[in-house]
């Protein structure tokens, strides 16, 4: 079979199984988009600037465990995809980044939207690769989904010339079944030594955690963490990237840890003698003070990378491989082993944690006559019944979906965690809508987030993903609100914008339905009736109470027992260490 | 504490510039680099002399040996190794300095490898700290321009970094 290289491309995607194609046409890509417009298998979703295209694939490959594929022209159209690509490479997610490139005699001389892509991306993908001959696009584009999806997964970027693509240049097409590369074996075996070492310590630990993230979800090891976790009977904690690997609803779950994470799951940090860490890159978001960081424990490590070993933590016993393989091979260890942690030691252990959570550090005030942004996640979580999927954007509603909406299962909770891109939501909650079509899809977003991508809105309408917009609308970007609170005397420097358009109209406008909520005793019937219209999407604007702030944090710079909780607002919590 | 690191890399457009970008975006120091094919055309040789805590050199070799491109690495400083280091000084000189520096060349065993009537080109290879030597024993008014490779190592023993 004969091939264009614009007909090879895509027909490497349908070899690749690719459903969707994340992308916005331009002059480097037409050759591409000619060899689109003759086929229908892979499906390609024209958003409305490339960042979205970016946030829809990435979401797509988080909702399904498949990479995400995004098509973009060269220059600005690569340029706006940077920040989608940044987003991804910083949570690990697999995805495949095709961009026109101006044709192979002009680049380097500042042609017409003319930029060095694999230059600029080289810092914020796991690999790159230029095409320079139509022979090599199939080996190529085989490499780049094999880099992208083995390992530690990442963003792979190709650039392709527009003169590789020439419908007139006709070539052999064959699509390798695998590809070998000398210089990338990611697969490890972990070594069963030190696994041993760590089911030995593992037993005889008084006040142990376990502490696991989004390396869990991204490596399907749910199953096996909730069985590890229960047999031993030991609290569990997850980061913000790993919420729903285990149940949040089950009693051994103690909650999100960190900045913005339970009383309990931070003192139980504290004060253990003994940390599993599981898929976690011990993030400063998460440890708070390095120096500070879990004082009195010894710390096992599993990562499938091992450069996270170590990076910023020292750990004690380190594995490096995959996280499925190892917890599998480890409960077995477990089972065969004949030592059992003291009962007494996790009685005793579970009673201080039980009194950490007694303290109810997510509870807020119930009575006020503004709408709590949290009561909106707690009735959304209730509407959807827990079931949904939900992305975020990024700040205090973020903070607030991932506390209030509790994941009992993986894949359901999409968030930019590493980057902390605004934007991301809505283009997110579209590709995970075109993934999971019958799945209830929630975008919790916040007024100046959803404005960030806000022309996606026109891409849910193209193609009927009738997603559940849920903004909670407090005038501020609230995150900088409350750190300017905390740290600048509440002077809200450039924090609130004195304009906000409409955003029933605007919904309105872009073909959707808008709902304004304003009252509390409105919210529940507004929820309801939003998510009653299954085929539309529905753009809820919800008037929060401005001056709410997410607790408990932990401020920049401080350790785990430094806390600061909602009981007595701008007061550190003063605690007996034991 | 000083590393060398010897990394077995793909010879391929935009490989030198991960390496360098991922010093430069981790800030890691470099104090040389120098890199050529092998004789097996497709791969090239690098050596990289840094410096940091162990743990900075820990993270260093593990974040080379995650570029895609890198096919073998290996930290010579820790191990036995042999180390030479290339450098060329253009010199002036006058009927009253000539002798005198080619005997200084002598001593340091170097050649001179370009003679005018007034400068010459000496080639000088060897430890660092050799050529370091030669130059404080110039005259430093002397010297016109210096250009040096920065060291390349490999170990001792038949041992090696290869495929």
């Amino acid at each position: 079979m004969e091939l264009s290289g614009g007909q090879i491309v895509v027909q490497c995607l349908k070899d690749e199984g690719v459903e969707f194609l994340f992308g916005y046409p331009g002059g480097a890509v037409l050759h591409l988009y000619d060899a689109i417009f003759h086929q229908e298998d892979v499906k390609h979703i024209l958003v409305r600037h490339e960042q979205a295209a970016t946030h829809a694939a990435d979401a797509y490959a988080r909702a399904t465990g498949k990479p995400g594929v995004v098509l973009v022209t060269s220059g600005p159209g690569a340029t706006n995809a940077v920040t989608g690509i940044a987003t991804a490479y910083l949570d690990s997610i697999p995805m495949v980044v095709i961009s026109g490139q101006v044709p192979t005699a002009v680049i380097g001389s500042d042609a017409f939207q003319e930029v060095d892509m694999v230059g600029i991306t080289r810092p914020c993908v796991k690999h790159n690769f230029l095409v320079k001959d139509v022979k090599d696009i199939a080996e190529t584009m085989k490499k780049a989904f094999h880099v992208a999806t083995s390992g530690r997964p990442g963003p792979v970027v190709i650039d392709i010339p527009k003169d590789i693509t020439d419908p007139n240049i006709k070539v052999p097409y064959n699509y390798p079944d695998a590809v070998v590369m000398r210089s990338y074996n990611p697969e490890s075996q972990a070594d069963p030594k030190k696994m041993q070492e760590a089911v030995d310590l593992l037993l005889t630990a008084k006040r142990p955690v376990i502490y696991s993230g989004g390396g869990v979800v991204l490596g399907e090891a749910s199953a096996e963490l909730t069985e590890f976790t229960q047999l031993l009977g030991f609290p569990i904690t997850q980061t913000l990237m790993g919420l729903g690997a285990y149940p949040a609803t089950d009693k051994q779950s103690i909650g999100m840890l960190g900045m913005h994470g339970t009383y309990e799951s931070n003192l139980s940090m504290h004060e253990s003698d003994v940390i599993i860490a599981i898929g976690v890159r011990f993030d400063d978001r998460v440890t708070g003070k390095l120096a500070e960081f879990c004082p009195n424990a010894k710390i096992i490590h599993i990562d499938i990378d091992p450069a996270s070993i170590s990076k910023t933590v020292t750990v004690d016993i380190a594995i490096v491989g995959s996280v499925k393989p190892v917890l599998a091979e480890m409960l077995q260890l477990i089972k065969a082993h004949s030592e059992r942690n003291s009962a007494d030691d996790l009685a005793n252990w579970w009673a201080r944690i039980e009194q950490w959570r007694s303290v109810n550090c997510l509870e807020f005030d119930r009575t006020s006559d503004q709408i709590k942004p949290q009561a909106v996640v707690e009735e959304v979580y209730k509407i959807t019944k827990g079931e949904a999927y939900v992305t975020s954007d990024v700040g205090q509603h973020q903070m607030y979906a991932a506390q209030f909406y509790h994941f009992d299962k993986p894949r359901r909770w999409i968030n930019s965690g590493g980057l902390g891109t605004m934007g991301f939501g809505l283009p997110a909650a579209i590709g995970v809508k075109l993934a999971h079509p019958e799945q209830e899809v929630v975008c919790i977003t916040g007024e100046a987030s959803i404005q960030m991508c806000v022309q996606e809105l026109a891409t849910a309408l193209q193609y009927n993903t009738p997603v559940k917009i849920i903004n909670l609308n407090n005038r501020y970007m609230g995150m900088v609100r409350q750190w300017q609170e905390f740290n600048y005397e509440s002077r809200y420097s450039q924090s609130y914008m004195d304009t906000i358009p409409d955003f029933v109209k605007l919904a309105e406008a872009y073909g959707h339905v808008g709902i304004r909520v304003e009252r509390p005793e409105d919210l529940t019937s507004a929820l309801e009736k939003a998510f009653a219209l299954k085929d539309r999407t529905v753009f809820v604007d919800i008037m929060t109470d401005r001056t709410e702030n997410v607790y408990p944090m932990i401020e920049a710079g401080k350790g785990h027992q430094d806390m600061t909780l909602r009981v007595a607002p701008g007061t550190p919590v003063n605690r007996e260490l034991a | 504490m000083r590393h060398i690191i010897s990394i077995l890399i793909e010879n391929e457009a935009g490989a030198l510039s991960r390496v360098a970008g991922l010093f430069s975006a981790r800030g890691y120091n470099i104090e040389s680099l120098t890199v050529a094919p092998t004789e097996d055309e497709t791969l090239s040789r690098m050596t990289i002399v840094t410096r940091g805590s162990e743990a900075v050199i820990e993270q260093i070799t593990k974040q080379l040996n995650k570029l895609i491109d890198v096919v073998k690495l290996i930290d010579l400083a820790v191990i036995p190794h042999v180390e030479r280091e290339l450098m060329l000084v253009k010199v002036a000189i006058d009927t009253n300095s000539r002798e005198e520096i080619k005997r200084l060349v002598d001593i340091f065993r170097g050649k001179i490898i370009d003679v005018t009537s007034n400068s010459y080109v000496i080639e000088m290879t060897g430890a660092s700290d050799k050529l370091d030597a030669f130059i404080e024993a110039l005259d430093t008014k002397c010297i016109i321009e210096t250009v040096r490779s920065g060291p390349t190592s490999m170990s001792r023993g038949a041992d090696g970094l290869h495929l």
